[in-house]
């Protein structure tokens, strides 16, 4: 099926339909913007894409500004507690703290030249709160309807798994992305394990789109995390290995698909990146 | 679990000095196994919210011990504040960490490899392996590796950990220091009745509760 017969539809207005039926006046008014060829090719995926007009969300220590790895940052902002100690999203002019963000930054712009980042600094302020500042952070990133939200982070603590899930599932139905770093230790850590994320471990090749679909999770793809140059802090880099640069690939692939086809919802979007994984048949 | 839990754990297990070989040889093998110039473990100092070198094996062996900085700088802090490994190839290239690791340690390692060290759901602190041989390509099953090694270490500095809590509630103005200079003064025979008086005190609780 050629691109001519890909569906595309304008957005609609959002209509109060019933969420638990479907009348017969109401079918026409639930058209899926976006049908999926039959084969669905990484060609179709997002050949020609540079994520032109695709807001990622890098949600880490912040992002180094002017870093030539990275280019322009659109907004920063940070999650502080403010003087009665309540949390905040407020402007943010510190850069990096760490040198992570940046790293992160810089893969996502490498695979998609052409995004819109915007850093949300939950990380660096110490390792104290960082659970709460986290879930803020995602909360607010989620509200701002970011379509890709990069999260080289989990949490061990499991007071917060169901407010986490919460947010999973409302991004999930918000058609926010997010794309999650898997632990590779031996322990239980959040969000990467629930299914309405994009969880992502490493492999050990060393082409950046080279990704690999996992048909027994809870680690569903892997992507480039082994030995690569990452950008880091005072316009340098660093040869890094780790989940956390991993995640960030598969997040600008996600971009690059999106650029191409903005109407995917997160389902749909998760079905591209198997038929083009690299052990699927839509892969070159 | 309770200081009297604890101390009483602690004396089951063995002194302080012996869980401390217990993570000192954690870092030997682990530095033996990657073939690394250096191992060692931080651990978490919560209230002055600094990271302390507790056991070193290697390259600042027997200098290090003790030494502080921030814990949330640096590779280590990054690795505690995210709770995730990260393995680091060229440090020198990172100007501004090498720098303040060479002023506070004198050893700037090319690379590191570090995870952090977690029981249940706390980060105790974190284990780096320095340096490993340049010529062994890193792969994928030694992050798994140190993963588990890192688990060991855990478990390792939370006896340490307990045992150090338990020492401090039996001694000076310890919350059960009274017990433990009774106990201290007590003749063995004496012992004896003391313990009875405590197990019907107990059981006197018990039933008013």
């Amino acid at each position: 099926m050629s691109d001519a017969a890909i569906e595309l539809h304008e957005h609609e207005e959002e209509e109060d339909l019933p969420a638990w039926s479907l009348p017969a006046e109401a079918v026409d008014r639930i058209r899926v913007p976006v049908t999926l060829p039959d084969q669905v090719t990484r060609e179709w995926a997002w050949g020609g894409s540079t994520g032109a007009g695709v807001r990622v969300c890098i949600l880490d220590s912040g992002i180094e500004l002017d870093h030539p790895l990275v280019g322009h940052v659109d907004h920063s902002v940070a999650v502080l507690r403010d003087e009665e100690g309540e949390l905040q999203v407020v402007e943010d002019g510190e850069g990096d703290l760490c040198g992570h963000g940046t790293a992160c930054a810089g893969v996502v712009r490498s695979l998609a030249p052409d995004v819109e980042l915007t850093s949300v600094r939950v990380l660096g302020a110490g390792y104290k709160g960082g659970g709460e500042t986290m879930l803020h952070g995602l909360g607010w990133a989620i509200e701002q309807g970011f379509p890709v939200v990069n999260m080289s982070l989990s949490t061990t603590r499991t007071k917060y798994v169901e407010r986490l899930h919460e947010l999973a599932d409302r991004a999930y139905f918000k058609r926010v992305l997010l794309v999650a770093s898997a632990h590779n230790m031996p322990v239980e850590s959040f969000p990467w394990r629930f299914a309405s994320v994009i969880s992502v471990g490493s492999h050990e090749e060393t082409d950046g789109l080279t990704f690999y679909y996992n048909p027994t999770p809870p680690v569903e793809f892997f992507g480039r995390g082994l030995d690569l140059d990452v950008a880091w802090l005072g316009g340098g880099t660093l040869r890094c290995t780790g989940n956390s640069f991993a995640t960030p690939h598969i997040a600008g692939i996600c971009a690059l698909i999106l650029g191409k086809h903005p109407d995917l919802t997160p389902f749909q979007l998760k079905s591209v990146l198997y038929q083009t994984a690299s052990n699927a048949k839509g892969a070159p | 679990m309770s200081d009297l839990e604890a101390a009483v754990a602690a004396g089951v297990l063995g002194a302080d000095e012996a869980h401390r070989a217990l993570l000192q040889a954690t870092v030997e093998v682990a530095r033996a196994i990657f073939g690394a110039k250096a191992a060692s473990v931080f651990l978490l100092d919560e209230e002055a919210d600094e990271l302390v070198f507790e056991a070193v094996s290697g390259e600042g062996e027997g200098e290090l011990i003790g030494m502080r900085f921030p814990a949330d700088t640096g590779i280590a802090g990054w690795v505690l504040t995210t709770r995730q490994p990260l393995i680091v190839d060229d440090l020198s290239a990172d100007t501004r960490w090498s720098r303040s690791q060479a002023e506070s340690t004198g050893y700037v390692p090319k690379s590191m490899m570090s995870v952090p060290l977690l029981v249940d759901e706390r980060a105790l602190g974190v284990l780096s392996v320095l340096d490993r041989p340049t010529e062994s390509k890193l792969r994928l099953a030694e992050v798994d590796l140190l993963g588990l090694f890192a688990n060991q270490a855990a478990i390792a500095l939370d006896l340490l950990q307990r045992a150090r809590r338990a020492r401090a509630a039996l001694a000076g103005e310890g919350r059960l220091a009274p017990l433990a200079r009774v106990a201290a003064r007590l003749e063995e025979d004496e012992r004896d009745t003391a313990l009875e008086l405590l197990t019907a005190l107990d059981r006197l609780l018990a039933a008013t509760s």
